[in-house]
């Protein structure tokens, strides 16, 4: 109860006040305080990944043993793990160098299978923004037709057919098409921005203040 | 011409160099000094002042800086009233290297003030200071003022809602908690709950750890199934204390088991994809996006639409706002993802924050409301800089 509760508080309790006041210290102490805590954050981070493959590999592998559906998945992450391992540990470290890249044999790995699959997923955005949109955008009431409205208007100013649209259309009106896309950004989307920063900002200091004095214990897997 | 005549004239009656007053420069890590020196007769934009400083009184002395002599007023720094007094009767730099390396605290440096006609600068008298770390930053005195005020409201409220109970505004998105986790149960799905892509240094993500509690409660007595994909395995390692006190709680410790939480991968895109696919596998009836999130979000909640899940989104990362809006049934937006545990539990001194919250805002609102109106007035009538001592206070000058 006393290790798993109290010092946990009181651990936060004294790294909160001292980190919430270190804002205000300029003393080189402070900085180095700060950059101290934060190394051993990686630190804590760098064992802590032990812990996720664990969790990883005994998933999947208890998703083998018992052939559950989808364990050709699972059959994948294996392969992936322990064949970026061989290619690490076979290669020794070896340098290649080729079409003005210079990698290791791990770095070619990243290089070619990772980013080119992060690649492809990252151009899959577009597809389901464009679903995403057809279905907001329906104009079902008001509030959708007037996203609907000033997003149109937003995209004609972004893009070069956008401002040929607008000249051809609308270019007696006094403000260009790039004007109305940075007046709808710079005034009502900021306002809006910054009202929910605000909000956010209040919410994170009422929370860190919870936190702080142990009125929040949920965090610890405690009852409140 | 002009200049030249100036040049004759200091010639002829003797130049009078200005005299800089060299001080370490307040509220900084030490490694600062601050020049003053008062402004002069021949200032144009055609005379210069040099600034070169030295950490020996013999020299050699290195250049530092060279300016207009119609520059560098002290009203041209951005300092609160507080700490710095606004005119144009002098002028200021701020030293912060020495021959090309930066100022040492605590060692004492020499410093000299040119002015250049043009012929090449003419030095004054030199002058020395020992650059000092400080203990406080009297630029943020505003801020710290703010802090503790906040900070007070927010243990007074937690107080006030000990004694009475407190009104909060009805929120959707947390009302659909019942029917979401209830959904699920009468389909037979899982529940899948998202902490966001950042780790246990992020207030966002204790706050998604913090309504796990609440969410993992209700899915223990409902006997639903939960399933928490993690990116970063200390949240992981949280998530699965939370989530075990949970259903503890509950009275269903039976039904907990290490698996409900699991780590998938720190990678944005691998992670998605994962996720992605076992949504499309699994068809989870419910889906709870809560914390922070990058491009990934509108591929994750696309695919949770695309299943027929009841999705609820709480984060404050506002540039994702948009795509939860679109494709969730519910999105909290902003400050109610702080306000989620409170709602869901109703537990007194939690309640107590929101309404501490509410007067912060308040406060806010009447802030900026006065600040538009005073700097408008400000301008109408002339008095800006009687008006600026009022917008100090406002400011944030970090």
């Amino acid at each position: 109860m006393f290790l798993r509760q109290y010092v946990p508080m009181a651990i936060a309790f004294v790294m909160g006040i001292i980190f919430a006041l270190q804002y205000y210290v300029p003393h080189p102490a402070s900085e180095k305080l700060l950059t101290t805590v934060n190394d051993w954050l990686i630190v804590v981070g760098g064992f802590s990944m032990v812990l996720g493959l664990a969790s990883l590999m005994g998933s999947h592998w208890s998703k083998l043993r018992k052939g559950a559906p989808g364990w050709g998945y699972s059959l994948v992450v294996f392969v992936g793990i322990f064949g970026t391992l061989a290619v690490g540990i076979a290669s020794r470290g070896k340098i290649f160098a080729g079409e003005g890249l210079v990698l290791t044999a791990l770095g070619w790995v990243y290089e070619n299978v990772l980013v080119s699959l992060q690649g492809t997923v990252f151009s899959l955005l577009a597809f389901f923004m464009a679903s995403a949109a057809f279905r907001t955008f329906r104009a079902r009431n008001l509030e959708a037709a007037l996203l609907l409205i000033a997003a149109f208007l937003v995209m004609l100013g972004h893009v070069p057919l956008g401002e040929y649209i607008w000249d051809r259309l609308l270019g007696f009106l006094p403000p260009k098409a790039d004007e109305v896309m940075g007046w709808i950004m710079n005034v009502p989307n900021m306002a809006a921005k910054r009202g929910i920063l605000l909000g956010v900002g209040l919410g994170v200091i009422a929370t860190s203040l919870k936190i702080i004095f142990g009125i929040e214990r949920a965090y610890m897997g405690e009852g409140r | 011409m002009t200049i030249l005549v100036l040049f004759l004239t200091s010639l002829a009656f003797g130049l009078e160099l200005p005299m800089p007053s060299a001080l370490d420069l307040p509220g900084d890590d030490g490694r600062a000094v601050l020049l003053i020196w008062p402004s002069t007769p021949y200032e144009t934009s055609e005379v210069s002042y040099v600034v070169q400083a030295s950490d020996s009184p013999e020299g050699p002395f290195g250049d530092v800086a060279r300016f207009p002599s119609t520059s560098h007023y002290r009203d041209e720094r951005k300092a609160p009233f507080w700490t710095w007094r606004r005119n144009r009767d002098e002028h200021f730099f701020v030293v912060r290297t020495a021959k090309g390396k930066p100022l040492e605290s605590g060692k004492k440096y020499y410093f000299r003030l040119g002015v250049d006609f043009g012929e090449g600068p003419e030095f004054g008298p030199i002058v020395s200071a020992v650059p000092k770390a400080n203990w406080f930053d009297p630029t943020k005195l505003n801020n710290f003022i703010f802090m503790v005020l906040f900070s007070g409201v927010v243990l007074w409220f937690i107080g006030r809602a000990r004694r009475k109970e407190l009104f909060l505004r009805r929120i959707p998105g947390l009302n659909a908690v019942e029917e979401a986790i209830g959904r699920a149960t009468e389909m037979g799905r899982p529940i899948y709950y998202l902490t966001g892509r950042l780790g246990m240094s992020s207030v966002s993500t204790i706050a998604a750890t913090i309504i796990l509690r609440d969410i993992a409660k209700r899915a223990a007595e409902y006997e639903a199934q939960l399933r928490v994909p993690h990116t970063d395995p200390v949240v992981m390692a949280v998530c699965r204390e939370v989530v075990k006190g949970a259903y503890l709680e509950a009275g269903r410790p039976d039904a907990y088991n290490e698996e409900i939480n699991f780590y998938v991968t720190d990678d944005q895109f691998s992670y998605t994809m994962a996720v992605d696919g076992m949504m499309v596998r699994e068809k989870p009836a419910a889906v709870f996006f809560m914390g922070y999130y990058y491009a990934e979000s509108l591929l994750l909640a696309e695919v949770g639409a695309s299943v027929g899940a009841i999705q609820i989104a709480g984060t404050d990362a506002e540039h994702q706002l948009p795509f939860f809006v679109t494709a969730c049934d519910y999105t909290l937006i902003g400050e109610e993802l702080y306000a989620a545990s409170a709602y869901l539990s109703k537990e007194p001194a939690l309640v107590g924050t929101l309404r501490a919250q509410d007067v912060g805002k308040a406060f806010l609102m009447a802030f900026i409301v006065l600040g538009t109106l005073a700097s408008t007035v400000g301008l109408w009538t002339g008095i800006e800089h009687k008006v600026g001592y009022f917008l100090d206070i406002l400011r944030d000058f970090s």
